[in-house]
């Protein structure tokens, strides 16, 4: 299969390690992989913030550049988000409808008809769940609220995690609940957004795992932001970078970002 | 009627000019009622969050109803048909309000009883006390309703000289602790059983110095208290859950039997309710009475339900009024999107299962409506002023999570409805403020991957923040709110897309780090 | 008033057409059940509804003749040491508590007792309208045959309730359909109870605090 791989803004920028953990994996799964470089921002933030006008011109860059798979340069987009994901198959027609752009939002609707979040391309789409990751560590897996109530990918990502090899998987209790994050909403509205996240901490830490995963780089930025402010050692990781470990490839102690900290020295600065 | 080019149709302010009557779709008029809080939801919540008890108590109370309600809605294998038939049988009231409360009036007429119409809270209390006063009484006994709770009737009562007694516990709790409610079904949610105990003890009279905190002990209290209110009472107020627009008949739906001795044994009835309560026919409540008691106390039944016909001679109050209420009702109505917020049938499933709600309570929400429902609702009914309106800060007051849509038994996109009133919130402002200007940079900026690039490169400044440790653990306002608890990664020394310029995807191994 | 019910309605027209829903509105979906898998009346439906009816903690007997009734409302009324009781003046024969220890009360539609008479009773003993065996659910309709009026069932702290095997169906749908909506209706489930506290349920508030209920096959 043809996949356009949609980074989104904050992988692309902050967490550039969720987006090369899903290409490694779709490349070893032997698909073909392409990076549409005008790509920006799905408009989320404005969207969830109230900016539905100012979202207009993002969407419309956005049904621009990942269009292709609509009219069937590619066979899929997909996005290591499920919020993101969300944003172009719930809201980006709505968007178009509301600034009375018909046209815009069936277009929208047609790329978003082809857009997946990753665990939904490999078990719907590509029909695995046994990836062959190799992933030796304790690990627990919070699912993101977007992605659990806004696609309903329901246990798709526990179907994953479950084999993966070396891997152990434990329950996180009350694993439905938010954690805080909410986009504008960790600022806006902080300190509550903290007192869920310290409800969230503590189920994590109660795990005992090494290792929280989610599909959301964002939820993940703050579970881990809190993580690592208090020194939990704790990591956050990404569930396509387990996904896309190996017993061949690098060490999986290395992939993700422990618990808020960027994992490489700030020498490697050019 | 016209269309705004943001979709929105023309809606008035509340009577702002000072005229009632122009026959269009109307917001609450400002200043009336209890919709509207006087500080924003995040200012009220910093304090909420640090109140200890309140924490504990609402924690508590939320996670047992959770339970209890996850319980009895797994037990119905049609759970999802009734939810999808709740929903369409409120759109289809609100495609035909006016004809079936027309003929909600005709049949509550044709059986002996009164219909009165208010457009706003204060006209609705004067109504009430115009009916209350007429039957010479200068006291009435209630039964919960939200509608005088919006309307602020009970205030409204006592400048006329009429003494309002609250008789569902919660509603009494409230009350003798001259305090406001802070949850639509359990307005005392906020309080525990040691706090309620003080509260007997301290405006109670008569009450047994011996009291113990023991729920059962206080329930008998509270029955010894108001069992001679109830025998002696002339006039009774009450809500309605649903009133029926084929056949006149309204609803009451309890738990204590203070409903039933309130629509009982008094003389007069007044009942205040909101215009969206209506459902078509008779048989649509076999929907609702499923629907209602599994999502709100989480039982397959509520102690009691009652309905009612107009008057029933030998049955009942001989003297039954009816006040259809719009107080901004209209309004909401006219939002093609936003009008799915009257199919609230208010059984607070949204608040239980909010994450929000749990932490903060009712009262940071300012309005009577608190929780999700109140976040769209509140700011649906009075407008949003400006930025400066606390309920223009209503909607921001969710992360979207969802749990509300899920739990709600008659399906209202309350996330869906938070983003549309955020916008609603957004498009108020008169001129931009920081957060517009902000937003409006950042729009311009990722909508061109020129820019977005250029832009990137700006957080190699991120990387000399976050120092040797590699990460970030203060930024400037409004930033700090999130470095407050919260450390952020340095940015990394290359972003995806540099990456994909530089390899082309493929040489992961070594791309990982430098 | 009219002033305020011309404006209200026209505001609500302008609304209505000003927020119609562009696709219109679609029929309303009835795929939820309209009637039960039991019976009405069935052995199951009655197994049923005694399990949900108890689950209230409410206390049910089973009386499988008119002379069973009677002998069990008996009980229900001694145990719980209700003396004076109230029955509704068309309470069938056969179900009224025998006299003898107990003074029991007549109440005919034409002359009421007054609300401090009916609260100086103990009990009260009534038939019912339609049970529904899912919630453990009993209606009453005013005036109906052996019920009374509303305030009957209400002021007395105690209400023993027989309810007939053929009125039992399984499904809040089945129920509704029997009922006459002109007439006051109340549905009991269970004793009057609160969970105002801490959301702690409690029984026995303002209503009667017990109910016994009587199914007779
Ligand atoms: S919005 Fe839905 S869940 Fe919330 S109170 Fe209303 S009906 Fe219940």
């Amino acid at each position: 299969m043809k996949i356009a791989v949609m980074a989104t803004c904050l992988g692309d920028a902050m967490f550039p390690q969720a987006v090369k953990a899903t290409v490694r994996l779709l490349h070893r799964l032997g698909h073909e992989v392409v990076f549409p470089e005008g790509q920006t921002c799905c408009g989320q933030m404005h969207v969830n913030t109230g900016y539905l006008r100012e979202a207009v011109p993002l969407v419309r860059h956005h049904v621009e550049v990942f269009e292709p798979v609509a009219d069937g340069g590619w066979d899929a987009v997909v996005a290591p988000s499920g919020s993101c994901t969300g944003c172009v198959r719930h809201q980006h027609a709505v968007v178009a409808r509301r600034a009375g752009d018909e046209v815009l939002a069936e277009r929208a609707e047609a790329v978003a008809a082809r857009t997946y979040e990753l665990s939904e391309l490999l078990v719907d789409v590509l029909g695995v769940t046994d990836v062959g990751a190799h992933y030796p560590h304790r690990v627990t897996y919070h699912p993101t609220c977007h992605s659990l109530r806004m696609l309903r990918v329901a246990d798709k990502p526990l179907r994953l995690l479950r084999a993966v090899r070396g891997l152990e998987l434990v329950e996180l209790p009350d694993a439905e609940v938010c954690c805080g994050f909410g986009g504008t909403f960790a600022v806006k509205n902080g300190e509550t957004s903290t007192a869920m996240l310290a409800d969230k901490m503590r189920n994590v830490l109660g795990t005992r795992a090494e290792v929280c995963t989610a599909g959301d780089s964002s939820c993940l930025m703050h579970i881990g932001g809190g993580l690592g402010r208090l020194r939990t050692g704790v990591r956050t990781v990404h569930l396509a970078e387990i996904l896309a470990s190996t017993e061949a490839g690098r060490t999986p102690a290395a992939a993700g970002t422990p618990g808020g900290v960027r994992d490489e020295p700030v020498e490697a600065q050019r | 009627m016209s269309t705004t080019d943001l979709g929105m149709p023309a809606v008035r302010g509340g009577a702002r000019d000072g005229s009632r009557d122009t026959g269009l779709p109307t917001h609450s008029v400002a200043g009336q009622g209890n919709l509207r809080g006087t500080t924003s939801f995040p200012r009220a919540a910093h304090e909420k969050l640090a109140d200890t008890q309140l924490r504990r108590n609402l924690g508590k109370a939320t996670g047992i109803i959770r339970g209890k309600r996850a319980g009895v809605v797994a037990e119905l294998d049609d759970w999802e048909e009734l939810r999808l038939a709740g929903s369409a049988l409120k759109a289809d009231v609100m495609a035909r309000l006016p004809e079936l409360l027309e003929q909600l009036e005709e049949n509550v007429t044709a059986r002996g009883g009164h219909v009165h119409w208010a457009r706003d809270a204060a006209e609705a209390n004067a109504v009430v006390a115009e009916l209350v006063r007429a039957t010479g009484s200068d006291e009435v006994v209630k039964v919960k309703s939200m509608a005088t709770q919006e309307t602020g009737l009970n205030e409204a009562l006592a400048e006329q000289g009429i003494t309002a007694w609250e008789t569902d516990l919660a509603e009494l709790i409230v009350q003798l602790g001259h305090d406001a409610p802070s949850h639509i079904l359990v307005p005392a949610i906020h309080r525990n059983r040691s706090e309620i105990r003080e509260i007997f003890l301290r405006e109670m009279p008569g009450v047994d110095p011996a009291l113990s905190d023991d729920p059962r002990e206080l329930a008998m209290a509270a029955r010894a208290h108001l069992r001679r209110k109830f025998l002696t009472a002339k006039v009774a107020v009450s809500g309605a859950n649903f009133a029926v627009a084929d056949t006149g008949t309204l609803c009451v739906v309890e738990s204590e039997g203070n409903g039933r001795m309130c629509l009982t044994l008094p003389g007069t009835l007044i009942t205040l309710m909101g215009v969206e309560k209506l459902v078509p026919t008779f048989s649509d409540l076999e929907v609702f009475l499923q629907l209602l008691p599994r999502s709100s106390t989480g039982e397959r039944m509520n102690p009691y339900t009652s309905t009612w016909t107009g008057v029933t001679p030998g049955d009942g109050p001989q003297e039954f009024h009816l006040v259809l209420l719009d107080n901004g009702r209209s309004a909401v109505l006219a939002d093609e999107d936003g009008r799915a917020a009257l199919h609230c049938i208010r059984c607070s499933a949204c608040l239980n299962v909010c994450p929000v709600y749990e932490r903060v309570g009712g009262h940071a929400y300012g309005s009577v409506y608190p929780g999700p429902i109140g976040a769209v609702l509140s700011p649906m009914l009075t407008g949003i002023s400006g930025p400066d309106d606390p309920n223009a800060s209503l909607p921001y007051a969710s992360s979207l999570c969802g749990a509300c849509f899920d739990a709600c038994p008659v399906r209202i996109d309350i996330p869906n409805l938070l983003v549309q009133q955020r916008a609603a919130s957004v498009e108020s402002h008169p001129r931009p403020t920081a957060q517009d200007l902000a937003l409006r940079a950042a729009a311009l900026v990722m909508s061109s991957p020129g820019r977005f690039a250029a832009a990137e490169k700006g957080l190699a400044l991120g990387r000399l923040l976050a120092g040797r440790e590699g990460r970030i653990s203060s930024l400037p306002w409004p930033l700090s709110h999130w470095t407050d608890s919260r450390d952020v990664p340095a940015p990394p020394a290359e972003t995806a897309r540099q990456w994909w310029a530089r390899t082309g995807g493929h040489d992961e191994q070594d791309g990982e780090r430098s | 008033m009219s002033g305020a019910r011309e404006e209200v309605l026209a505001r609500l027209r302008a609304a209505r057409d000003a927020g119609a829903p562009r696709g219109g509105v679609p029929p309303v979906p009835r795929g939820y059940h309209r009637s039960g898998s039991l019976a009405p009346g069935s052995a199951q439906v009655l197994d049923l509804l005694v399990e949900r009816v108890e689950d209230y903690r409410a206390r049910v007997l089973r009386a499988g003749s008119d002379d069973e009734v009677a002998g069990a409302v008996a009980r229900c009324l001694d145990e719980a040491g209700s003396r004076r009781v109230v029955v509704p003046a068309d309470l069938a024969p056969g179900w009224r508590p025998r006299t003898g220890e107990r003074e029991v009360v007549e109440e005919h539609p034409g002359s009421p007792l007054a609300v401090a008479e009916l609260d100086d009773l103990d009990a009260v003993v009534t038939g019912s309208t339609v049970a529904i065996a899912l919630t453990g659910t009993i209606v009453l309709a005013g005036g109906g045959p052996g019920q009374g009026r509303r305030a009957l069932t209400l002021v007395p702290d105690h209400h023993v309730c027989v309810v007939r095997a053929a009125d039992v169906v399984e499904t809040v749908p089945e129920a509704l359909a029997r009922l006459d909506p002109s007439v006051p209706l109340t549905f009991v489930s269970g004793p009057s109870a609160t969970s105002d506290i801490e959301l702690d349920r409690v029984e026995g508030v303002h209503g009667p605090r017990r109910l016994d209920v009587v199914v007779l096959r």
